[in-house]
């Protein structure tokens, strides 16, 4: 078994693709047709083209403070092409890469960042939890969508992300905890993109690497080059069929690196050197797997000319429309806290909708 | 119909819904082989299995955080938290998930999710065991709180909070789980979450109170016998709360007491009595009165009595308020 040849306490790190995507480790490349490979890349770039836009959209003002995904695609989409279309995906809040793979699509991604509600209303088969903001208390919710899938015998699994900097909370451990001690199909993906914010990642634990907690919960953890796009596409796949199979959860740890601030608020410059982010560029997960591609004739200049232009057209237009219909009603306000309103706040809106009514033209 | 406790009614409505609904789910420390600390979940996990009716790690905010997943999964999970006094490492899953997600997925995940959890004083228990925290919950938004003081309502409003596809924090005044029996129809029903119930008809006063405190109320007014014309109103749900009952009452007695558990400042009795000024204010004859605990931590048992009301400081407060020119 594949987490048998990676121990964690010795910092031995999976990996299948080096840095100009050539194939290092034949035993573990994964089996993936072309189609989806094509599909992976293309979501990648869909998703780097989008982060870069919306920092645009939110200097010039046009969008809220977000949390770029930059440097970070590959231990998403990897794990979403692994899983399948019934699987959950349960995010922390910097996985818009693996968010747009699973389904949700890039006008709903953008209007949340927009500051609607909306953009979290996701299609009725997109098996997607919405951002959450609150760090750890994620995996819980993957913990409780796994057993659910375990008592209704549904076949679904479940993937949760979270941060290197979250694996210092509480919520992590007991939701771990939890999702072990029932067997659950429920595999925890670890990002570590090496900051908290501004704290280093040895500050968060004394531990060599974040992949051998899973050993104090009983269940199986590997380290994985988080900026290869197949090495996790091949964990998270043998760990999702551990987790059908009733054998429970798996952590992996990511090993990857935020290449832009922890949100637009940051400003990353203070506490890392440029020569850092200028190694970590060198590594760039898209770049990779584009030239895995090219090794193997799935991928040209000229299609990735088109790519890049019908992308960035498509990104253009999916923002003027969530500009255009990104509004916020009276009812949007206050619709949606109760299935029924009750008393009490219907006054309180009457009593809004009678201030507006009174107060126009003051 | 059966006569039971408050507790055997609670265990009534819980095998009776996991009986009818293959999704519920109950849970939490203890709560699945020896049936909750206080027995409350007895016999459940020999009926219903262990895959339904389970112990937990002593984790607060993965029994609550794991609802939050079944829920959008389509369970209907009852967590229990063994005293309420400890629900505080889970409140953040209350607070930032249970509560919000209808809200943050805009209807997609509604969160039919039923936080049991004993609350209150008066059983001579170590510290973190007697609080009663209802302003926590009852002030936020997306939350219901209810609070039976009965048997009968333990089981409606319990069958009512399952059945809700909102989120229902249920305490349980555990100072009367075994206090006295009644008459429970076997047969499934609901007392609506929203309403609440005058328990006895009067002219005079109008006095508000729920959970154990209705008791000592009861007990109160009993001492007072006849001079007194008293309303009792039992309010059972906090949240949303019925003002339309308290409002009527006080507008036809003009005089208006809260009777709570706990603390003062801020205390749902300080919501009760805005509600009075908004809503009857020209009727009151009297200020409003608040009897409550003191703004203090609750003492170990040797000073309990300092700090919870008991019948004879209510019957002293009501003889002031009724007299009061």
């Amino acid at each position: 078994m594949l987490f048998d040849h990676y121990d964690p306490l010795k910092k031995e790190m999976f990996g299948v693709l080096d840095k100009d995507g050539k194939i290092t480790n034949k035993d573990f490349e994964p089996d993936i047709d072309d189609d989806t490979l094509v599909h992976m890349y293309k979501t990648m770039v869909l998703a780097r083209i989008a982060d870069v836009k919306a920092l645009q959209y939110q200097r010039q003002g046009r969008m809220l403070t977000f949390a770029p995904v930059q440097g970070q695609e590959a231990c998403q989409i990897g794990p979403m092409a692994a899983s399948a279309k019934s699987d959950w995906l349960v995010p922390a809040f910097r996985e818009a890469a693996a968010m747009l793979y699973k389904g949700v699509s890039l006008k709903q991604a953008y209007l949340y960042w927009f500051g609607n509600e909306r953009g979290s209303r996701y299609d009725d088969d997109v098996n997607v939890m919405p951002i959450n903001v609150p760090i750890g208390s994620q995996v819980n919710h993957a913990a409780g969508i796994a057993y659910a899938a375990k008592l209704k015998k549904s076949g679904e699994a479940v993937i949760t992300y979270i941060g290197d900097g979250g694996t210092s909370h509480g919520e992590f451990h007991e939701g771990v905890n939890f999702g072990a001690v029932y067997s659950v199909p429920m595999v925890t993906i670890i990002q570590n993109n090496q900051y908290a914010i501004s704290t280093p990642r040895e500050l968060a634990t004394k531990a060599k690497t974040l992949a051998q907690k899973a050993s104090s919960y009983g269940i199986p953890g590997i380290q994985v080059d988080g900026n290869d796009v197949l090495a996790m596409y091949e964990a998270t796949k043998v760990a999702l069929e551990r987790a059908k199979n009733g054998d429970g959860p798996t952590l992996i740890e990511a090993v990857t690196y935020r290449l832009g601030p922890h949100t637009t608020s940051d400003d990353p410059s203070i506490y890392r050197k440029e020569t850092e982010v200028e190694e970590w560029r060198e590594k760039d997960p898209i770049t990779r797997f584009k030239k895995y591609l090219s090794n193997r004739k799935l991928w040209n200049k000229d299609k990735e000319e088109k790519l890049q232009e019908e992308t960035k057209k498509f990104v253009t237009n999916t923002f003027k429309e969530v500009e255009k219909t990104g509004q916020y009603g009276v009812d949007d306000v206050y619709d949606y806290n109760y299935e029924t309103m009750p008393d009490d706040l219907k006054a309180q809106k009457e009593a809004y909708l009678a201030y507006l009514k009174e107060s126009e033209g003051e | 119909m059966a006569k039971l406790t408050l507790l055997g009614a609670i265990n009534n409505a819980l095998d009776q819904q996991l009986e009818k609904d293959k999704n519920v789910v109950v849970y939490g420390e203890d709560a699945g082989f020896e049936g909750g600390v206080f027995r409350v979940t007895k016999g459940l996990q020999k009926k219903h299995g262990k895959d339904r009716v389970f112990d937990t790690p002593i984790s607060e905010a993965a029994i609550l955080g794991s609802a939050v997943g079944m829920a959008a999964n389509g369970l209907r999970p009852i967590p229990e938290i063994q005293f309420s006094g400890f629900m505080f490492p889970g409140y953040n899953q209350i607070a930032v998930h249970i509560a919000r997600m209808r809200n943050r997925s805009r209807g997609k995940y509604p969160m039919p999710i039923v936080v049991r959890m004993p609350y209150g004083g008066g059983v001579r228990a170590l510290e973190h065991h007697s609080e009663s925290l209802e302003t926590l919950f009852a002030h936020i938004p997306g939350l219901k709180l209810v609070i039976p003081a009965t048997p009968y309502d333990a089981k409606g409003l319990l069958t009512a909070a399952i059945k809700d596809n909102d989120p229902v924090i249920y305490f349980e005044p555990k100072k009367i789980y075994r206090a006295f029996k009644q008459e429970v129809p076997e047969e499934e029903y609901e007392v609506p979450i929203g309403k609440a119930r005058i328990v006895k008809e009067g002219s005079d006063l109008t006095v508000v109170s729920w959970g154990a405190m209705l008791h000592e109320t009861q007990k109160a007014i009993k001492d007072l016998g006849d001079d007194y014309s008293i309303e009792l109103i039992d309010l059972r749900t906090i949240a949303p709360m019925d003002t339309k009952t308290v409002i009527e009452s006080v507008k036809k007695t003009g005089r208006f007491m809260v009777v709570h558990e706990a603390v003062k400042t801020l205390g749902i009795g300080s919501e009760l009595i805005s509600r009075v000024n908004e809503g009857a204010f020209f009727h009151l004859e009297a200020q409003p009165t608040r009897v409550t605990a003191p703004d203090i931590t609750v003492p170990l048992p040797k000073g309990e009595h300092h700090h919870i009301v008991d019948a004879k400081r209510i019957a002293h407060e009501i003889k002031k308020l009724a007299h009061f020119e």
